[in-house]
């Protein structure tokens, strides 16, 4: 049996042409795999709920299986650009459409969120359906509905009211159809009708505008913006743009975009061996996700720092379920800021739990996974797929009596050229994740040998998990990495032939201006180019790798 | 924008006419005979539907130890297959057809399932081109039922499902046997057997309401480019069949004999990806799944035992299946991976498990099975070097008297595309040649027709 199919097979497999680039990549500079502009984005699953809770308040629950979102090239937002509806998806948005309208119509929630009903002066009801209908259209489909849309579904309220013998039952018909309707679910770019050629109207801007910064509808004032004509002036742009990032809200909105780009979501389908991580559960699994987000709005929004500096920082969010793993000690209550010594290994984000244990096995640490995944998601780099016909026996057999560490397995790897191609790539920056097991717990040995965390990051060595975060701070690739990630995620496709000057000036201003993350999404949200109507052509999808493919390499 | 004679209008006087029943439904198809597939024997004047289903496990199995030497009936069941040794009698084994890649790269995992799915490899599912062969029968059979499809997995994980439309459209799985309760047995459920129907109004008013979301198809189809337009294409269809769907709701079900409301599941506690808790609820998803196809909920399935690239393991061990696949060595006295094998079998104490039990169930003359096609496979044959040739691939049911069960047949490098081209024919899918390049057949496995 061959240990491993050639190079060439593996660069094939990458879709990559050249013996010496083993990357594709989504980043600066190199292109990327084809996803044409789109003017429909489905809502995806945190979008739903987030309007929802504002339309309607944090009380009313929202229930159910979402249909997945599709990551295209690691970003879900992407994929909002390539995604449709399925029939078993539309059945889940009903059932989740008709438990959300059921609390809305709730003698506890009526008065607040209905008001109005029949009486002397409306007495079937249609004035108090119109007002609801336009009220809570404008805020579900971020425009305000046309007259015959309202005309409709007064209609449709009054005669399902009558076929039901109840007023709110039709109204609450009515609302579930808002609810499962394109309209709500599609975010729909519409063409403004004066001005410049090729822009989207007032609404789309700001429907744009809002989900970039605070990943939901927008609200009464942006809306009232977008109907004034203020958006389409640069001042009146800029107004919205300041108010909105000044909000609290603006948190939400980076966090919605951390989540994305580290692909967090996952840790909801992660499990661990309870066996082997008694300290690890689905309540602690949750924590470690919040634990990064909230690490890294500390760092970016409440102290307006470096986005590099995350990969530095001593500076962790810590709350009680969390002490156990990463043994410290968490006397308050909530979640509070964990400030690690000097000469501690918790330095970065890439030494947080939620990393750590995603990127890993049920029962065991992978360096490979690690370093896979960090050169992905951050460095913006794609790692080809193994070959298939490899002989890993040898490698990883944890009995072995004379390689005890996973190190000295993967090492003995290396050996074949072929092999090692890729996994220099990886395992020089996961071997030095190896003192955090599979949970994400420190240990200092491996079957009794002490864990050498020595590593190579673009051929520069380095000791220690400390090192290369440094160096990843230093890396212009981990920068210019989140700025094509946040143009991607703002635009919900990837960075084309066209882009690439725009995205290239965008990280020049992102750099000159000390890498501020606040800073960045401020020049894309009020770059005129952000509001452009997207060029319909043809998708080609076939190149897209994703994290939605089934296989995980070893 | 205008929109002046709406459908929903022209619905809505009729409700409010006084028609008890909607204007505008359609006829009931379930078991009207139209195009002559989907319909098996007959019992008490009605006609029998045939179902379609898949039933999927990782990581393949070890030739040697599985692949039949005897071709034809009363084969030999090699270690592997022994488990199915009390169903044999409603299994073929169709063994040693194979992937053709054509030049392509053998992706883990992906290349061997996207193949037997879709007649074609590809290198990640979204780069997938045609439909997965469940979904082209769906098409042609799956309508006339409550749940067009039910996708199924039992790691909690809606995204382990290999049904998809095209590459960027995923039939996502009920996760769960609870879950899988609630959809199908919970309130929207309709005892085929009970007396006295009553069409309940509400469905009425949400049909109704549908069909004024699905008006604004064409207004929006015009607003945008040709990509999204397929896309919003595919949601209004999904709009459609929920009204179809809904309509069913209004007319009283034909009975159906062996139809009983089940219990709700309870769920068994432990690491779901442990291989023993993982078959008993297996089982609890199976039992609910033969209910829901006795009571002609659906007529089209796919059950995911694993995932591709198997994540299965036994709790407290470090390496779970997939990865002893690649990293445990052969044993020299045994000839084989140990680890490995034990996983195997257990995946086929599995699918015996699900034949059994849709074996036991009566309906007509004979039992569920016999109306019903179950196609199973996995992603590759020997995992250890991800070998896509003689991926193993099972039949199971009579497909209401079309094929013949208990036959072993072997394919000797054949393409396994000739069996996704058999089982659509069979369904009633009008096709005749199906799958692409070297892989592109219109030769059916003769021998299981009847």
């Amino acid at each position: 049996m061959k240990r491993c199919l050639s190079r060439m097979v593996l660069v094939t497999a990458a879709g990559v042409a050249g013996l010496s680039i083993l990357f594709s990549s989504a980043s600066p500079g190199k292109p990327s795999p084809a996803t044409a502009q789109s003017s429909v984005r489905r809502l995806t699953e945190a979008q739903y709920r987030n309007v929802i809770a504002d339309v309607f308040g944090r009380n009313v629950e929202v229930v159910g299986r979402f249909e997945p979102d599709l990551r295209v090239d690691g970003l879900a937002a992407v994929g909002s650009s390539a995604v449709s509806i399925t029939p078993a998806g539309l059945e889940q948005y009903d059932a989740i459409a008709r438990h959300i309208v059921a609390q809305v119509f709730s003698p506890d929630n009526r008065a607040r969120l209905v008001g109005c009903a029949p009486g002397p002066g409306d007495p079937d009801g249609a004035t108090c359906a119109a007002t609801f209908i336009q009220q809570t259209g404008l805020r579900l489909f971020r425009r305000p509905l046309a007259p015959w849309e309202v005309r409709d579904d007064v209609a449709q309220t009054l005669g399902s009211a009558r076929t039901l013998g109840s007023f709110d039952e039709g109204l609450a018909a009515t609302l579930v159809g808002m609810l499962t309707s394109p309209s709500f679910l599609f975010r729909i770019d519409t063409p403004a009708r004066t001005g410049p050629s090729g822009m989207v109207d007032g609404y789309s801007k700001a429907s744009r505008l809002s989900f970039l910064l605070w990943n939901t509808t927008p609200d009464d004032a942006l809306l009232a913006a977008a109907a004034s004509g203020a958006l389409d002036r640069p001042e009146g742009l800029q107004a919205q743009v300041d108010r909105m990032l000044a909000s609290p809200r603006f948190t939400d909105g980076t966090r919605a975009f951390f989540d994305d780009f580290l692909q967090l979501s996952e840790i909801d389908h992660l499990s661990k061996d309870a066996l082997i991580y008694p300290a690890f559960s689905t309540s602690v699994a949750t924590a470690t996700r919040e634990q990064t987000l909230r690490t890294i709005t500390d760092l970016l929004i409440d102290h307006r720092g470096d986005y590099r500096d995350l990969f530095t920082t001593r500076r962790f969010a810590m709350t009680r379920a969390l002490g156990p793993i990463y043994d410290v000690p968490v006397s308050k209550p909530g979640w509070s800021i964990y400030e690690f010594p000097e000469g501690d290994p918790r330095v970065g984000i890439v030494t947080q739990a939620s990393l750590l244990a995603l990127h890993a096995h049920p029962g065991r640490t992978s360096p490979t996974l690690r370093g896979k995944a960090i050169r992905e998601a951050l460095l913006c780099q794609q790692i080809p797929a193994p070959p298939a016909n490899v002989n890993f026996a040898v490698v990883q057999d944890v009995n072995n009596p004379t390689l005890k560490t996973t190190r000295q397995r993967l090492e003995a790897h290396l050996d074949d050229e072929e092999c090692a191609s890729c996994h220099k790539a990886t395992d020089g920056i996961g071997l030095s994740l190896e003192q955090f097991d599979g949970a994400g717990q420190f240990r200092r040995t491996e079957h009794g040998i002490p864990i050498d965390v020595t590593g190579k990051f673009d051929k520069v060595a380095f000791d220690g998990v400390a090192k290369l975060g440094q160096l990843f701070h230093d890396s212009p690739r981990v920068s210019e990495c989140l700025v094509s990630a946040v143009w991607r995620y703002g635009n919900g496709r990837n960075v084309q032939a066209g882009d690439q000057s725009a995205v290239d000036d965008l990280h020049r201003s992102f750099a000159a201006h000390g890498y501020r993350f606040v800073d960045l999404v401020r020049t894309i949200a009020l770059d005129p180019a952000f509001y452009t109507m997207g060029a319909p052509a043809a998708r080609s999808l076939t190149a897209a790798r994703t994290a939605m493919s089934k296989g995980k390499a070893s | 924008m205008t929109n002046p004679i709406s459908r929903r209008g022209f619905m809505l006087r009729g409700a409010l006419g006084g028609a008890s029943v909607a204007v505008g439904i359609p006829i009931l198809d379930a078991f009207l005979d139209t195009n002559g597939t989907a319909f098996a024997a007959t019992v008490g004047g009605g006609r029998l539907p045939v179902r379609f289903g898949t039933w999927f496990w990782g990581c393949g199995m070890i030739p040697e130890r599985w692949v039949p030497q005897k071709a034809g009936a009363d084969y030999d069941l090699p270690p592997q297959l022994a488990p199915i040794k009390a169903v044999q009698q409603h299994v073929c084994v169709l063994s040693g057809f194979d992937v053709m890649l054509d030049g392509k790269a053998n992706l883990p995992h992906i290349s061997g399932n996207t193949a037997v799915r879709t007649g074609e490899s590809a290198e990640a599912w979204q780069g997938i081109k045609a439909p997965t062969f469940d979904v082209l029968i769906s098409d042609a059979i799956g309508s006339g039922s409550y749940f067009r499809a039910l996708d199924l997995s039992l790691d909690g994980n809606p995204q382990t499902s290999y049904s998809y439309r095209n590459g960027s459209s995923l039939n996502a799985s009920v996760p769960s046997p609870l879950e899988l309760y609630e959809k199908v047995f919970g309130s929207d459920f309709h005892d085929p057997n009970n007396a006295d129907f009553k069409p309940d109004p509400k469905f009425m008013v949400r049909k109704s309401v549908l069909s004024g979301v699905g008006e604004q198809r064409r207004a929006l189809l015009a607003k945008v480019g040709a990509a999204d337009r397929a896309r919003l294409d595919q949601y209004f269809t999904s709009v459609r069949e929920m009204e179809d769907k809904l309509a069913l709701q209004l007319q009283k079900p034909p009975p159906a004999q062996a139809c009983l409301r089940p219990d709700a599941p309870v769920p068994v506690r432990g690491d779901i990806t442990d291989i023993d808790v993982r078959k008993a609820n297996h089982k609890l998803m199976t039992r609910l799944l033969g209910m829901a196809l006795a009571c002609n909920q659906t007529r089209v399935f796919n059950m995911n035992f694993d995932t591709a690239a198997a994540e299965l393991r036994r709790a407290g061990d470090t390496t779970g299946y997939h990865q002893s696949t690649h990293e445990e060595l052969v044993d020299r006295t045994l000839g084989y991976q140990p680890t490995v094998d034990k996983f195997a079998l257990g995946s086929m104490e599995a699918w015996a498990d699900f034949v059994q039990t849709l074996s036991e169930i009566p309906e007509g003359a004979g039992t569920l099975l016999d109306n019903m096609l179950v196609l199973a496979h996995s992603e590759v044959s020997l995992a250890k070097n991800h070998d896509v040739s003689g991926i193993p691939v099972m039949l199971a049911g009579r497909a209401g008297g079309r094929v013949k069960p208990g036959l072993h047949v072997k394919g000797s490098g054949e393409p396994v595309s000739r069996i996704g081209l058999t089982a659509q024919q069979v369904m009633g899918v009008p096709v005749d040649t199906w799958g692409a390049g070297a892989m592109r057949s219109n030769r059916a496995v003769d021998e299981i027709l009847v």
